[in-house]
């Protein structure tokens, strides 16, 4: 299938927040050749949980075989393709643009009010663009910042949360506390 | 209690109810071989290779079904290991790896011996584990075996830096619940996919179940038995699924796939409904998977949820421990019979039976399909059989039936040539009562050659059959039938295996002829100790009946009957 009729599906995933976890995980992608289009991870609420939020590229493989694969990783807790029911997801990008004349700024201004879009950052020369929304209209609004000059992007990729009572959560606590596995402060990978 | 991590090893591996461990030491391991010496119930068995302790810990798993256990220096030791690994893991063989590791403060320094085994092993574990606090050791240990074990199982390596070997702890086993919360193995089906299994094979006109590992792992031989049986419904087998019914019943069309029986293949090809059991439509098995089993509706149970539509999409996936599931399927299968199916499939194996090898006459030179089918002869097919890869693995999957699970070992998945040899050496030490023959190749001998001295060392009573065709004979095969021919690499210079034996100090015998074979079944068993037997064959032969790699799986490449012309 081409690239462009492929469909893209969320996965959120718990696991555990101990060295290694995401080697594990994606070192599962790139053995089982699925494509990834963007991997998140950052820890929860509780100590012991990391949660992921993997897009991947729906033409080559399909969300159920992916799920079932992440669940024979001893260290992922739970999985669910949050993609197939309704859901919130979001995608942030800085974005620096040139601002060195007053068309560029305005351009900036009258952007920053029809996207949910911040100018974080303004200099003589280069403007900071925050925009965090659905990954489709950071994406629209990258096409309308393109012609006033984009130099630099950076995207922390999407992440997504089933809507309402769907809740994907676990009271894990690990069996092993010890020294190493106690300092769940840094994220190791 | 207080012990080091070398200590708390040796102590976990007790109450896991090791009895053998099979190992090289090295100096990352040391303090491990070291607290060996205040253990001498856990006897531990020095290989030449590390290959070689993988491979003995998954023949001794396989053989045993309990969990085989390597033990491993850092770096080239661990390396070492990987293959054997690699093997255990496609074939789902529970062992357990204990590597030694540099130092925790070296780790990353690129110290001597040191290499990133965990990273290496990642993709060929079920899990690993490096060890970074002795406390954890004792959880990590027992977590290892459990998953190694359980669900599908799979091999398991824990990464032991020494100065984590050499720390001290206060030693408390963690008895109780092992809590894993991502680790949840399924177990049985829900009611509708009960139901919706039963009413596929309630409704069948022409049904075949494909057994596979699965059965015999579980354990759900008289499950299996009961299902055919009372449905009425013919069995095939995967290489690895053989042993899951008796070869000679009735029902069992034996080997499926590559070089399966024929009978099989068209069975598969003509089926209204395929009821896999515990095996998971491997490429060798299915041939081209766009023609595969067309008419067929399919049922699939399989304890890994994964394996379920990854190759073949499947009607009724279920996930669950199979003698469950079975159990689960029983009370509604209805008494039927197929008599037009069996007869068919009957037919089918009259016309394999008239293009048998067997039926040509025995001329000059030995068949190594006599070799096999005599071996199996004269051991009243009751022999634990441990193959290498290659013709006579396959040779030996279609002429030595196999009665009981368990009694032949072989990789099957990741194709391992040197496997037979220690996989024979630690089968032997799970089955000591049993009789076990390695039967290998000229070519995977030579790979693993090197445990001849362990099993020397260890008076193991093994009887190590060598098919000599001075070929690397599968690969020469597909030359003939792919390369027009050209037997590039394959012809085979070996050196003379009998002598080879005398220098290790292991009595030997060469068969050249088929009277020889009686004989050489009678030599073997008058010894107590490692013997070897070389059995010169033909060396052109060809492996019967073959579907060419990505050919319809009826589309086999098939032995003319006497009187018929050679297809060229």
């Amino acid at each position: 299938m081409s690239e462009q009729s492929s469909e893209k599906f969320t996965i959120a995933a718990l696991v555990e927040n101990k060295p290694g976890v995401l080697n594990r995980v994606a070192s599962l992608f790139r053995r089982r050749n699925f494509n990834m289009d963007s991997l998140t991870v950052g820890r929860t609420h509780r100590p012991f949980v990391s949660r992921m939020t993997i897009v991947v590229d729906g033409a080559r493989t399909d969300a159920r075989r992916i799920a079932t694969n992440l669940y024979k990783l001893v260290n992922v807790i739970d999985v669910k393709v949050v993609s197939q029911e309704p859901h919130v997801s979001r995608d942030l990008a800085l974005i620096k643009v040139r601002s060195d004349d007053a068309d560029s700024r305005n351009a900036l201004t009258l952007l920053c009010e029809r996207y949910p879009a911040r100018i974080v950052d303004i200099g003589a020369k280069y403007a900071i663009v925050e925009i965090t929304a659905p990954e489709d209209v950071v994406e629209a609004m990258i096409r309308e910042l393109d012609p006033i000059g984009i130099v630099e992007m950076v995207r922390t990729g999407v992440v997504a949360m089933g809507r309402g009572t769907r809740i994907l959560d676990t009271e894990y606590v690990p069996q092993l506390i010890s020294s190493n596995n106690g300092n769940h402060q840094a994220y190791s990978v | 209690m207080l012990l080091t991590g070398a200590e708390i090893i040796m102590e976990c591996l007790l109450r896991e109810g090791v009895e053998v461990m099979f190992g090289y030491p090295g100096g990352a391991i040391l303090p491990t071989y070291d607290a060996m010496t205040k253990y001498p119930q856990l006897h531990h068995v020095l290989v030449r290779h590390e290959q070689g302790a993988a491979h003995m810990a998954d023949g001794y798993a396989r053989a045993t079904g309990r969990v085989g256990v390597a033990i491993a220096t850092s770096g080239p030791g661990a390396t070492n290991l990987v293959t054997g690994i690699a093997t255990a893991m496609m074939d789902s063989s529970p062992i357990v790896c204990i590597t030694g590791q540099v130092t925790r403060g070296a780790i990353g320094s690129d110290a001597f011996q040191e290499t990133d085994v965990t990273g290496v092993t990642l993709p060929i574990t079920k899990h690993n584990y490096l060890v970074d606090d002795v406390a954890d050791l004792a959880y990590i240990i027992r977590e290892a075996f459990h998953i190694a074990r359980t669900g599908r199982p799979g091999p398991v390596l824990i990464d032991v830096p020494k100065d984590v070997q050499n720390a001290q702890t206060e030693f408390i086993y963690p008895e109780g619940e092992i809590r894993l919360p991502g680790y949840r193995p399924p177990t049985q089906a829900n009611q509708e996919e009960v139901s919706a299994a039963l009413e596929l094979i309630n409704s069948a006109q022409r049904p075949i179940i494909l057994a596979g590992h699965g059965i015999t792992m579980a354990g759900a031989m008289s499950e299996l038995r009961e299902l055919a049986e009372r449905a009425q419904i013919p069995v095939s087998l995967t290489l690895l699924g053989k042993g899951a019914i008796p070869e000679n019943h009735p029902l069992v069309t034996r080997m499926m796939g590559m070089h399966g029986e024929a009978a099989s293949n068209y069975a598969i090809q003509e089926a209204d409904l395929i009821i896999a059991l515990g095996m998971r439509f491997d490429d060798r098995v299915t041939g081209n998977i766009k023609t595969y089993a067309p008419n067929a509706r399919k049922i699939h149970v399989d304890i890994d949820a994964s394996e379920l539509n990854k190759n073949v999409k499947v009607d009724v996936g279920i996930a669950g421990d199979v003698k469950t599931v079975l159990r689960q399927f029983l009370p509604g299968v209805k008494t039927t019979q197929h008599p037009q199916w069996i007869a068919r499939i009957r037919d089918w194996q009259e016309d394999s039976n008239e293009r048998d090898v067997l039926q040509v006459g025995t001329e000059s030179k030995l068949l190594s399909a006599q070799v096999i089918n005599d071996l199996w002869h004269f051991t009243e097919g009751n022999a634990v059989t441990i193959t290498d890869v290659g013709q006579h693995q396959m040779v030996e999957a279609q002429y030595y039936p196999h009665q009981r699970p368990s009694t032949l070992i072989t990789s099957g998945g990741l194709g391992t040539m040197g496997f037979g040899l220690p996989a024979a050496i630690g089968a032997k030490f799970g089955k000591p009562d049993e009789e076990v023959w390695a039967i290998v190749g000229d070519g995977g001998f030579q790979m693993t050659l090197c445990e001849l001295a362990t099993a020397v060392q260890e008076n193991v009573n093994i009887n190590i059959a060598i098919i000599n065709n001075a070929f690397l004979g599968m690969v020469r095969q597909w030359q003939e039938f792919f390369y027009e021919e050209r037997y590039h690499a394959t012809p085979m210079i070996s050196p003379d295996f009998c002598k080879l034996a005398e220098a290790y100090g292991i009595p030997s015998m060469r068969v050249t002829n088929r009277e020889q074979m009686e004989e050489s079944v009678q030599f073997a068993r008058s010894i107590n100790g490692p013997k070897l037997i070389e059995y010169v064959v033909e060396k052109e032969e060809i492996v019967y009946p073959m579907v060419p790699a990505g050919a319809d799986l009826h589309n086999m490449i098939r032995r003319p009957k006497p009187g018929e012309e050679v297809k060229s």
